[in-house]
């Protein structure tokens, strides 16, 4: 082909021509790939550039470059937040709320999975097609008599009704998640290591959890996600600013600050979605291969 | 590593167990009845959380929800019986029923964009290109941002009347609209952000199409097959199922949708209730009116409205969804 092509043949013509025209698809393609990539990210991006520049140009003027107005006013302004509590509050609150709930996440429902996996108990199958069930379960539905069983408990404004309920697997998904990784995993060495006298617990902590790593990391990576993104449950149950997450803040901004301090708001903004960002450059891997196995989002 | 749960997969694990659960006594001998006994003793201990959660936080809140829906119950006070009271004032609830139609266009429209959008990037991506990961990639990112608070602070800024969008339509000549509050308009800045976050079922589209055979395509090209009949004769049958899951998935996710209305609305649902979904009405009753009887019977409509799709969806597949070859 290569040596065709340098010699003017007719052949080496055509297949030199088709080669262009396969490029210029290539091409073509790419662009309008990335087109579209521009659209989507494009607002990010100016959201970016904005929270560098005075509320006022926010709002007057979408030009995406701060230029001479360039500032840090908004993001040592708008860390102060409202009234008694700063965004270190809310920051703190999150990363302590997303880091219980990934522990939690992550033992009780490798620990679910790996009886549904590998054990045999009765009423195995009706359990399982339970589990199977909550997957679809909207969460609403829960809503009102969850809130009332945990103000009778007295946990309201607490982190405990966001975090209890993930060290009681309460996310399907992962246990779904894990019960297909961990059938994937040989027979074998678990029935040595029984076979070795190791109990149950000793199999499930030095053999099972060390193969199982990838899936481990997938519901650790997707749990900090979405408690740090999540709005209701902590709508709801946190009521007093010092117990505050960032979206709870973000809103307590918003709502008293309104269009005066889109700044601060597109500061802070900005910030809530660092961690998201830096775990998604981090375990983009990771990520994808849990979508493709199990549809989370 | 692109393995692609389908809803047949799904179906197929609900009938797992390769083995009896119980001990078969008499074929085993004591001493296997024994460490069958000390084995599912050992289960119900690693489960012992989940049952815990299944049963507390999961299965007693659904009932008892269900019976507070037949109760006039307001936090702080006892719950009274009103049998079908709740859903018979339902009827006559003009939020109620606008409630309902907001959710519905939100999903009957948002939903067939988002899949579409993820389907044709899913087929521009699997074409060999040597960039593809890091397209995929960053097509997901926003999938991953859409739910947040801080996306929906943006989104209150680039609808704006003067906001990003209306200058990008001003470039074209047409005089912007106010989208915040016009209340015809309001829903479609919520519908556009739910459309960006095509990203995930992209990823699961992605996937599926890299396990069609390759030799289905050469069949068809020797039979002198063009790319759109390529497509809709052989990618879209293969990945059917895969197209029905993304589809109850994306499907029930939009339902349940809540924090961009919240935020782009000030939590009222508005302009003239324009962007008050179903969820927000939910809270507005439980949370702002304390109404929990009401909000009760609200939740149950939810969940069988949901149940009733996700069943529609399945059943009205099957004319379509094909399920052939043993790769999957």
């Amino acid at each position: 082909m290569t040596a065709s092509a340098t010699i003017p043949t007719p052949r080496g013509v055509a297949s030199r021509r088709r080669r262009r025209t396969a490029l210029v698809r290539t091409l073509v393609r790419h662009s309008l790939i990335i087109g579209g990539l521009v659209m989507l990210i494009y607002p990010l991006i100016w959201m970016f550039l904005s929270s560098f520049r005075p509320s006022k140009e926010i709002i007057s003027s979408t030009q995406l470059w701060p230029g001479d107005s360039f500032t840090t006013e908004n993001y040592t302004n708008g860390w102060q937040g409202v009234g008694a509590e700063s965004f270190s509050t809310f920051f703190l609150n999150s990363f302590v709320i997303a880091g219980l709930c990934v522990v939690g996440n992550v033992i009780a429902c490798s620990a679910a999975a790996y009886a549904f996996a590998k054990l045999e108990f009765p009423g195995k199958r009706i359990l399982f097609a339970i589990m199977i069930g909550t997957l679809m379960l909207p969460y609403h539905v829960q809503l009102i008599p969850q809130y009332i069983l945990f103000s009778e408990l007295g946990w309201v404004n607490t982190f405990l009704p966001l975090v209890v309920p993930k060290f009681l697997a309460t996310d399907a998904f992962f246990v779904f998640l894990m019960v297909q990784f961990i059938r994937g995993l040989p027979n074998e060495l678990m029935e040595s290591a029984r076979l070795d006298g190791c109990g149950h617990l000793r199999t499930f902590l030095q053999i099972l959890v060390p193969l199982s790593l990838p899936a481990l990391g997938t519901t650790a990576v997707f749990t900090f996600i979405w408690s740090w993104n999540d709005f209701l449950t902590p709508l709801i149950y946190l009521t007093e600013p010092d117990k505050y997450t960032v979206p709870i803040g973000l809103r307590l901004f918003l709502d008293s600050t309104g269009e005066s301090s889109y700044g601060g708001l597109f500061a802070m903004s900005v910030l809530s979605l660092i961690p998201l960002l830096g775990f998604f450059l981090a375990f983009q891997r990771t990520l994808v291969r849990g979508i493709a196995t199990t549809g989370l989002k | 590593m692109t393995e692609v749960r389908t809803d047949r997969t799904l179906s197929r694990e609900g009938q797992a167990p390769s083995r009896p659960g119980a001990p078969a006594g008499e074929v085993r001998g004591p001493k296997w009845t024994k460490m069958a006994k000390r084995d599912a003793l050992a289960a119900y201990g690693f489960l012992g959380p989940w049952i815990l959660g299944l049963l507390a936080i999961t299965a007693f809140p659904i009932l008892a929800s269900l019976y507070l829906s037949f109760t006039n119950y307001s936090a702080g006070g006892t719950p009274d019986w009103i049998g079908l009271g709740n859903y018979q004032r339902m009827l006559e609830d003009p939020r109620f029923w606008k409630s309902l139609q907001v959710t519905a266009t939100y999903v009957l429209v948002s939903v067939p964009v988002l899949l579409g959008f993820a389907l044709l990037l899913a087929v521009a991506l699997n074409t060999g290109l040597r960039l593809m990961p890091l397209y995929r990639s960053a097509y997901y990112l926003p999938s991953l941002l859409g739910g947040s608070v801080a996306l929906a602070v943006l989104w209150r800024r680039l609808f704006a009347q003067e906001g990003l969008v209306n200058d990008v339509l001003g470039w074209i000549g047409v005089v912007g609209p106010a989208w915040l509050s016009d209340p015809a308009l309001a829903l479609i800045p919520l519908m556009v952000l739910n459309v960006t976050t095509f990203g995930a079922p992209m990823v699961i589209f992605l996937a599926a199409l890299r396990q069609v055979p390759q030799e289905l395509y050469d069949a068809a090209a020797v039979d002198g097959a063009g790319a759109p009949r390529k497509f809709w004769s052989i990618t879209l049958p293969q990945i059917s199922p895969v197209v029905l899951f993304n589809a109850v998935i994306t499907l029930i996710g939009a339902f349940q949708a809540f924090t961009s209305a919240y935020i782009v609305s000030g939590g009222t649902g508005g302009p003239v209730d324009s962007t008050l979904f179903y969820t927000l009405y939910l809270y507005q009753t439980g949370f702002n009116y304390f109404d929990f009887g009401y909000a009760s019977a609200l939740a149950w409509v939810l969940l069988v409205i949901i149940a009733a799709v996700t069943a529609s969806t399945f059943i009205g597949s099957r004319r379509f969804v094909f399920y052939g070859g043993d790769s999957r």
